[in-house]
C-alpha cells in the first residue's frame, strides 16, 4: 500500500455503513444515450436512509448522468434517452403517470456550482415552499425558512440579513443556501453534483459536516471525485468507470479492500 | 458645376498614368544586375508605382475638392459683382432667392426667368463658371504633374515605398472613421445652431413647458413670438402616449411571450421558422405599416369606438398608429428578451426545476425576474425606436396638438409635427420652420440619453452573469 | 408544516389538497405555454392580415381595363398633311390626337361623359407615327379607360348599394354595363403602372419614375457608405490605439446607429440644402442622407465579420513577414468579406424602405417624368407609396398597395441575397 490509500485509510469517518432497512431508491439496468453516445449502461444500485452513498470516479464516468437520472433532470436535455428502471418507494419513476414535478420535489439536488436565485436569502429558501404551497401561513413560511436554514448551519450566519441578496453571500454560504433551499421542500432525497467542488477548503469541511447530520433524515447521495471526501462522508460506495458501475458496497470494503483491480488502481491514484 | 465629372475622370487617368511611371522605374531596378536579391529593392514595384500615383492624385483631387465645394460662392460672387449697380439684389433672402433663380436658370429647371436681371445673370454665369472650370481644371493637372514627377525622382532600389503608401493608406482609415463623429457633430450643431435662431424668437420655457401648440398662427415674421403658439407640450404627450405607453402595452406582453415560448418551449425546428418570419415585421418598411394603419386599422379602430358609445372617436386616433407600432416594434423587444433570457446562466433554470418547479414557475419567478435588467433595457431601447419612429405617426395619429389621454382621439407627435412644419411652402427663417428644428433637438437628445441609459443597463447587467 | 420537517415525515403528496394544488398547476402551465402560443400566432397573423390585405388590395393595379372604340384619323381635325406626315412621322409629334379622341368619345358614349383615359391619345399618336398610312382612315382600337371605368370592370364597387354614396356616377355604371355585354372592354397587363412615372390621374400613374430615383439614390448610398464603413470598421478593430479618441468615435457609431431616421433627414435639410446649396429633391442628396444614416450599420456588421477572423491567421501572416497593412488587406478583409457584404446589402434594404428623412429634403415632388441623373428632381418609391396614400379615390388606393407589392417584392430580393450570401460564403471558425 503506497501513501495515497494510507491518507484515505485514515480519513475514513467514523461511523460505519449500518444494515438497509429498506432501499429508498432502487436502480436496475439503467442506460442512458445522448443521441448516438452511449453515456452510461447497466448500471443497478440501491439508495437509503440510512447511509450516505457516494459516486466516485474519473471525469466523465458516467457518475453525474446517473445522478441526474435519480429526479429525471436529463428530461431538459432533448437528446438524452433514458432506459432500464428506477424505482422511489416501490414506483417507477420513468412511467408514464409519474409526476415529474412531485418527483422532483421529493428528491431534491445540489448542483455543483452554488446556484442561488437573484433574489433575498428569505426568498431562496421560501420560493420551494410557496411553489409547492407547502406553508399555510406566513407565520409557518417563517417556520419553515428557520427550520431549513438552521438544518443547513447558515441561520446563525445569516439570521439578521435575511433580505440580503442570495447571491452576496460567500461560496460556501451560497452552497448551504442551495443545500437550505432543497431541504425546504421536505425531500426524501438529496442528490449533490460535487457540492464542494468550489469551494474552499474550510467550507468544504462545513458542507461535509454537514452532509454528516442529514444523514439519516434524507437519502443522501453525493458525486464526487475527491476520494478523501468519499471516504470521510459516505457509507456506501459505487465506482463509476467508462460509463458502467464498476464496483459498488460498503466506503470502508471499497477503500481498504477493492475487489475489482481497477477501482484499485484508481484509488490508490494510478489514473484519475 | 459643368464638367466636373469629366475633370476627376482625368485625374484618376493621371493616377494610372503615374503608377505605370513609377512601376516601370521599379521593374528597372529589379531587372539591374543583383536586383532580384532579397532586400536589393525595399519595395514591390506595385507600391512604387502606387507612391508616384498617390503623389499625382491627391494634389489634383484637392483642388477638385475645393473647386467643387467652394465654385458655387466664387461664381455667384463675381456674378453679382458684375451685375449693374441698381439691380444688384440685396445681400440676404433676396440674394439667396435670386441666385436659386439663376441656378435653376442655368441647369435648364426653368423655361423663362421671372426676373429679367436673373436672365442676363444667368448667360454672364455660364460663362464664368466655364472660365473658373478651366483654370481649376489646368491647376489640377499641373499640381498633379508635379506631384507625379517629384515622386518619380524620389525612387531607388532602397527607397521604401511600401511604408509611404502605408501610411496613407493608415490616414485613409482614420479619415473613414472619423466620419461618424463628424456627423454626430453635424447633427448636433446644426440642430443646436437653428434651434437656438428659434430660441431667440421663442422663449425656451414656452417652448418646453408650454400647453398650446399651432405653429400655423406664426407663418408672417411680424407675428413671430409671445403668441403662446409653440407650446411643444402636446406633442411630447402625443409622442409618449403613442410611442411609450400605447405601443408598449401592445410590444412588452407580445414581445416577451414569443421570446419566451421561442427560447423555452418550442422545439429547435418550429423556432427555425418562426424566427425569420417574425423578423419580417421588422422588416417591413415604416411607410407600408403607416399606410395599413391609415387605411385598415384606424376606420377599424374608429367604428368599434362609435359601437362601445364614444361619439368623439376621430378617424385618425392615437390607438390605431400607437397599435401598429407596437406590432412593429414586437420582434425588437422579442430579440432583447431573447438575449437577455439567454444570458441567465442554465444553472438557474436547472435549479429551480430541480426543486419540482414547473416551467412556466421556472420562467416567471426565477428567469424573468434574474433577466430584468437586461429586459427593461431592452425595453428602454424600444421606446427610444418608438418615440423615433415617423411615418406611422404621420400617416395614422393625425396633425391635432390635443392634450388627451383618451385613445381614440387624435394626437400628434414630434416627428410628425417635424414633417409637417418642413413640407409644403416654407421659408427658411421663420419660427414655424425653425421649430422644426427645436423638436429635433429634443428627440434627439432624448433618444441619445435612453439609449445611453439602456446600453449600460444591459451592459452591467451582461457583465453581472459572465 | 414546521413539526413535520422537524419530525421528518414525508410531504403528504397523495392527498386531495396536494392533488388539487398540483392539477391547478399543471393548468398554470397550460395556459402560460398558450399565451406564447397565442402571441406568436397574434404577430404572425398580423403579418399574415397585412400581406393579404396589400396584396388583395394592390394585385389589380397591375392590370388596366381598356375600352375598344371607333377613332378616325381626320388630318383636318389633327392639323397636319397628310402626305407630309407620311413622308416624315415626326410631325406628328404635335398633332392634336386629344381632339381626334375626344370627338370619338362623344360621339360614341356621349358627350362630356369620361370613358376614355385623357392620356389615352398617346396610343393613337404611337400608331399613327408607325403607321402614317391610318390617316384618314378609321381604326378600331382598345383604349385605356378612365379610373372610374376601372375601377368598375375589376369589381372594386358594391353595387349593390345606393349609388350616390359611391364616387361613380349613375351614367358611368349604365356605360359599363352596356359596354361589358357588348364585350366592348378588356382588361390585361398594366404596362404603364411599370414604365411611367406619377400623374393626376390613377389610371395613368406609374412606379418607374420613383423606382428609379430609388436605385439613383441607392447607388450614392452604396458608392460613399460601403468603402467608409468598411474603412472604418478595419481601423477601429485592427489598428485603433485604445485612447480617448478612439473611445469618441466608437461612441459616435454605436450612437449615430440608433438615432431616429428623421434626425438624418434634418441634417441633410441643414447642411446638404441650407449650407451647401445643392439641389433640392435630388437622388444625389437623398443617397447622402441615406449614407449617413447606412455607414454605421456598416461599420457594426463589418467589425463583427472581422472580428469573427481567428488571431491565428493574423499571426500566421506577420510571422512569414507581411506588414500589418499587407495582413489586413490581403487575409482578413477577404475572409470577413461576406459578413461585410451581408452587412452592407441588410443596410442597403433599409436605406430602400426609409421616408421619414427623404421628407425632409423635398423629396416629396410631384413628378410626372422619370428623373434622369443624379441631380435632377426625383422621388423615391416610398416616398410615392406615402404620397399616393394621402389620396382617397379608389383607384390611388390601388396604385399604393401596387407600389407596396413592388417594394416588399424588391426588400425580400435584397434580404434573399443576403441570406445566401450569408449561407455560401460564411465561415465558421
Amino acid at each position: 500500500m503506497n501513501q495515497m490509500s494510507m491518507d484515505v485509510g485514515t480519513a475514513l469517518g467514523s461511523s460505519e455503513a449500518v444494515a438497509d432497512a429498506a432501499p429508498k431508491m432502487t436502480a436496475r439496468n439503467v442506460a442512458v444515450s445522448y443521441g448516438a453516445t452511449q453515456a452510461l449502461r447497466g448500471v443497478s444500485i440501491d439508495v437509503s436512509t440510512e447511509n450516505v452513498t457516494a459516486f466516485i470516479g474519473p471525469s466523465g464516468c458516467g457518475k453525474s448522468t446517473f445522478l441526474r437520472c435519480l429526479n429525471r433532470m436529463n428530461d431538459t436535455v432533448a437528446s438524452a434517452r433514458v432506459t432500464g428502471e428506477i424505482q422511489l418507494d416501490g414506483k417507477d419513476i420513468y412511467a408514464p403517470d409519474m409526476d415529474v414535478v412531485q418527483l422532483r420535489a421529493r428528491v431534491g439536488m445540489v448542483f455543483q456550482k452554488p446556484n442561488p436565485f437573484p433574489k433575498s436569502i428569505y426568498e431562496n429558501v421560501a420560493y420551494g415552499p410557496r411553489i409547492h404551497g407547502l406553508a399555510r401561513s406566513k407565520a409557518d413560511l417563517d417556520g419553515v425558512v428557520e427550520q431549513s436554514l438552521r438544518r443547513a448551519g447558515l441561520w446563525d450566519e445569516v439570521k439578521d440579513r435575511l433580505a440580503d441578496s442570495g447571491t452576496a453571500l460567500s461560496g460556501g454560504q451560497q452552497q448551504r443556501l442551495c443545500i437550505a433551499r432543497a431541504i425546504a421542500v421536505n425531500p426524501e432525497v438529496i442528490l449533490m453534483d460535487e457540492p464542494a467542488s468550489a469551494l474552499d477548503p474550510i467550507a468544504t469541511a462545513k458542507i461535509e459536516e454537514l452532509i454528516d447530520e442529514l444523514r439519516g433524515k434524507y437519502a443522501i447521495v453525493i458525486v464526487t471525485h475527491n476520494m478523501q471526501q468519499a471516504a470521510r462522508v459516505s457509507q456506501k460506495t459505487a465506482f463509476f468507470h467508462l460509463g458502467s458501475l464498476v464496483e459498488y458496497g460498503d466506503t470502508r470494503e471499497i477503500f481498504t479492500n477493492p475487489r475489482e483491480p481497477r477501482t484499485k488502481d484508481y484509488i490508490t491514484g494510478r489514473y484519475g | 458645376m459643368s464638367g466636373i465629372g469629366a475633370m476627376f475622370a482625368a485625374a484618376f487617368g493621371l493616377g494610372v498614368l503615374a503608377w505605370w511611371l513609377g512601376r516601370r522605374k521599379a521593374l528597372a531596378f529589379v531587372a539591374a544586375p543583383g536586383g532580384d536579391r532579397i532586400g536589393a529593392v525595399h519595395s514591390l514595384p506595385q507600391y512604387h508605382g502606387a507612391f508616384v500615383a498617390i503623389l499625382a492624385l491627391l494634389p489634383a483631387l484637392v483642388v477638385l475638392a475645393f473647386w467643387g465645394l467652394a465654385g458655387n460662392g466664387l461664381v455667384a460672387a463675381e456674378v453679382l459683382a458684375g451685375l449693374p449697380e441698381g439691380t444688384r439684389p440685396q445681400p440676404g433672402l433676396d440674394q439667396a432667392a435670386f441666385l436659386s433663380e439663376v441656378r435653376g436658370l442655368v441647369r435648364g429647371d426653368y423655361a423663362a426667368a421671372f426676373n429679367p436681371v436673373a436672365e442676363g445673370a444667368a448667360k454672364a454665369w455660364v460663362a464664368v463658371e466655364r472660365r473658373y472650370a478651366i483654370l481649376f481644371g489646368v491647376a489640377a493637372l499641373a499640381v498633379g504633374l508635379m506631384g507625379a514627377l517629384w515622386g518619380w525622382t524620389r525612387l531607388r532600389p532602397d527607397f521604401r515605398a511600401r511604408s509611404r503608401v502605408e501610411r496613407l493608406v493608415m490616414g485613409l482609415l482614420i479619415l473613414a472613421s472619423l466620419v461618424a463623429t463628424l456627423t454626430t457633430f453635424g447633427i448636433v450643431l446644426s440642430l443646436i445652431f437653428e434651434s437656438f435662431r428659434f430660441f431667440q424668437m421663442v422663449p425656451i420655457t414656452e417652448f418646453l413647458f408650454g400647453l398650446n401648440w399651432s405653429p400655423q398662427t406664426a407663418i408672417r415674421a411680424d407675428q413671430v413670438g409671445s403668441s403662446g403658439a409653440f407650446g411643444a407640450v402636446p406633442l411630447f404627450w402625443g409622442t409618449v402616449f403613442i410611442g411609450a405607453i400605447i405601443a408598449m402595452i401592445v410590444a412588452i406582453p407580445l414581445g416577451l411571450m414569443t421570446a419566451i415560448y421561442l427560447t423555452q418551449y418550442s422545439a429547435a425546428g418550429f423556432r427555425k421558422v418562426a424566427k425569420p418570419v417574425l423578423e419580417v415585421l421588422a422588416g417591413v418598411p415604416t411607410v407600408v405599416y403607416g399606410f395599413f394603419a391609415a387605411l385598415t386599422v384606424a376606420p377599424a379602430v374608429r367604428d368599434f369606438a362609435l359601437s362601445i358609445g364614444i361619439s368623439d372617436a376621430s378617424s385618425e386616433s392615437a390607438l390605431a398608429a400607437g397599435m401598429v407600432m407596437g406590432v412593429m416594434i414586437i420582434p425588437f423587444v422579442s430579440s432583447m428578451a431573447d438575449d437577455a433570457l439567454a444570458a441567465v446562466p442554465a444553472s438557474m433554470r436547472d435549479g429551480s426545476l430541480a426543486m419540482g418547479a414547473t416551467p412556466s414557475e421556472t420562467i416567471r419567478k426565477v428567469l424573468i425576474p434574474a433577466a430584468l435588467p437586461g429586459i427593461v433595457g431592452g425595453v428602454l431601447l424600444a421606446v427610444s425606436r418608438a418615440i423615433g419612429e415617423t411615418m406611422i405617426v404621420v400617416m395614422a395619429a393625425g396633425m391635432a396638438a390635443n392634450l388627451t389621454a383618451n385613445p381614440f382621439n387624435s394626437v400628434t407627435t414630434v416627428t410628425a409635427q417635424i414633417v409637417a412644419l418642413l413640407t409644403g411652402d416654407q421659408e427658411f427663417d421663420s419660427a414655424k420652420t425653425l421649430s422644426a428644428f427645436a423638436l429635433g433637438l429634443v428627440l434627439f437628445l432624448v433618444t441619445l440619453a435612453l439609449n445611453i441609459f439602456a446600453l449600460s443597463v444591459v451592459k452591467k447587467y451582461r457583465e453581472a452573469y459572465d | 408544516m414546521t413539526e413535520r420537517l422537524a419530525t421528518g415525515a414525508p410531504t403528504a403528496w397523495g392527498s386531495d389538497a396536494m392533488q388539487n394544488r398540483i392539477r391547478r398547476r399543471y393548468r398554470q402551465e397550460r395556459l402560460f405555454r398558450g399565451l406564447g402560443i397565442a402571441a406568436l400566432a397574434l404577430a404572425g397573423g398580423f403579418l399574415l392580415f397585412l400581406l393579404t390585405t396589400i396584396v388583395a388590395s394592390g394585385w389589380n393595379s397591375f392590370r388596366a381595363t381598356e375600352v375598344q372604340m371607333a377613332v378616325t384619323f381626320d388630318p383636318a381635325r389633327l392639323g397636319v398633311d397628310a402626305a407630309a406626315a407620311k413622308a416624315d412621322p415626326n410631325l406628328l409629334a404635335k398633332a392634336n390626337f386629344q381632339g381626334i379622341m375626344g370627338d370619338a368619345s362623344d360621339a360614341q358614349f356621349g358627350r362630356g361623359v369620361r370613358i376614355v383615359s385623357d392620356g389615352a391619345w398617346l396610343t393613337l399618336r404611337d400608331m399613327a407615327q408607325a403607321d402614317p398610312s391610318i390617316l384618314g382612315t378609321t381604326q378600331t382600337v382598345w383604349l385605356l379607360t378612365t379610373s372610374n371605368i376601372d375601377q368598375l370592370a375589376k369589381g372594386a364597387f358594391d353595387l349593390t348599394i345606393d349609388a350616390a354614396d359611391l364616387p361613380v356616377t349613375a351614367t358611368e355604371i349604365a356605360l359599363w354595363k352596356r359596354l361589358n355585354s357588348e364585350g366592348k372592354l378588356r382588361t390585361g397587363l398594366n404596362a404603364l403602372f411599370l414604365t411611367g412615372a406619377d400623374s393626376v390621374d390613377p389610371e395613368l400613374a406609374g412606379i418607374w419614375g420613383a423606382l428609379k430615383g430609388s436605385f439613383l439614390m441607392l447607388i450614392i448610398t452604396l458608392v460613399i457608405s460601403f468603402p467608409l464603413g468598411v474603412l472604418s470598421a478595419i481601423y477601429l478593430e485592427e489598428f485603433a490605439a485604445k485612447n480617448r479618441w478612439t473611445d469618441i468615435i466608437e461612441v459616435s457609431i454605436n450612437n449615430l446607429a440608433a438615432v431616429p431616421s428623421i434626425i438624418f433627414g434634418l441634417l441633410g435639410l441643414a447642411v446638404f440644402l441650407n449650407t451647401l446649396n445643392m439641389p433640392r429633391s435630388a437622388p444625389i442628396v437623398g443617397g447622402l442622407t441615406l449614407a449617413l444614416m447606412t455607414f454605421p450599420v456598416i461599420v457594426i456588421a463589418s467589425r463583427a465579420a472581422i472580428k469573427a477572423v481567428p488571431p491565428s491567421i493574423r499571426d500566421a501572416a506577420l510571422g512569414i513577414g507581411a506588414s500589418p497593412v499587407q495582413v489586413v488587406f490581403h487575409h482578413v478583409i477577404p475572409l470577413a468579406l461576406p459578413g461585410m457584404l451581408t452587412g452592407t446589402i441588410l443596410g442597403m434594404a433599409r436605406a430602400l424602405g426609409e421616408t421619414a428623412p427623404l421628407l425632409m429634403i423635398g423629396m416629396r415632388a410631384f413628378l410626372t417624368s422619370v428623373p434622369q441623373g443624379f441631380t435632377q428632381p426625383a422621388t423615391a418609391l416610398p416616398v410615392q407609396i406615402f404620397i399616393w396614400s394621402d389620396n382617397v379615390s379608389r383607384g390611388f388606393v390601388e396604385k399604393t398597395s401596387g407600389a407596396i407589392i413592388v417594394l416588399l417584392l424588391f426588400l425580400l430580393l435584397i434580404n434573399g441575397l443576403a441570406i445566401y450570401l450569408r449561407n455560401k460564403f460564411e465561415v465558421r471558425w
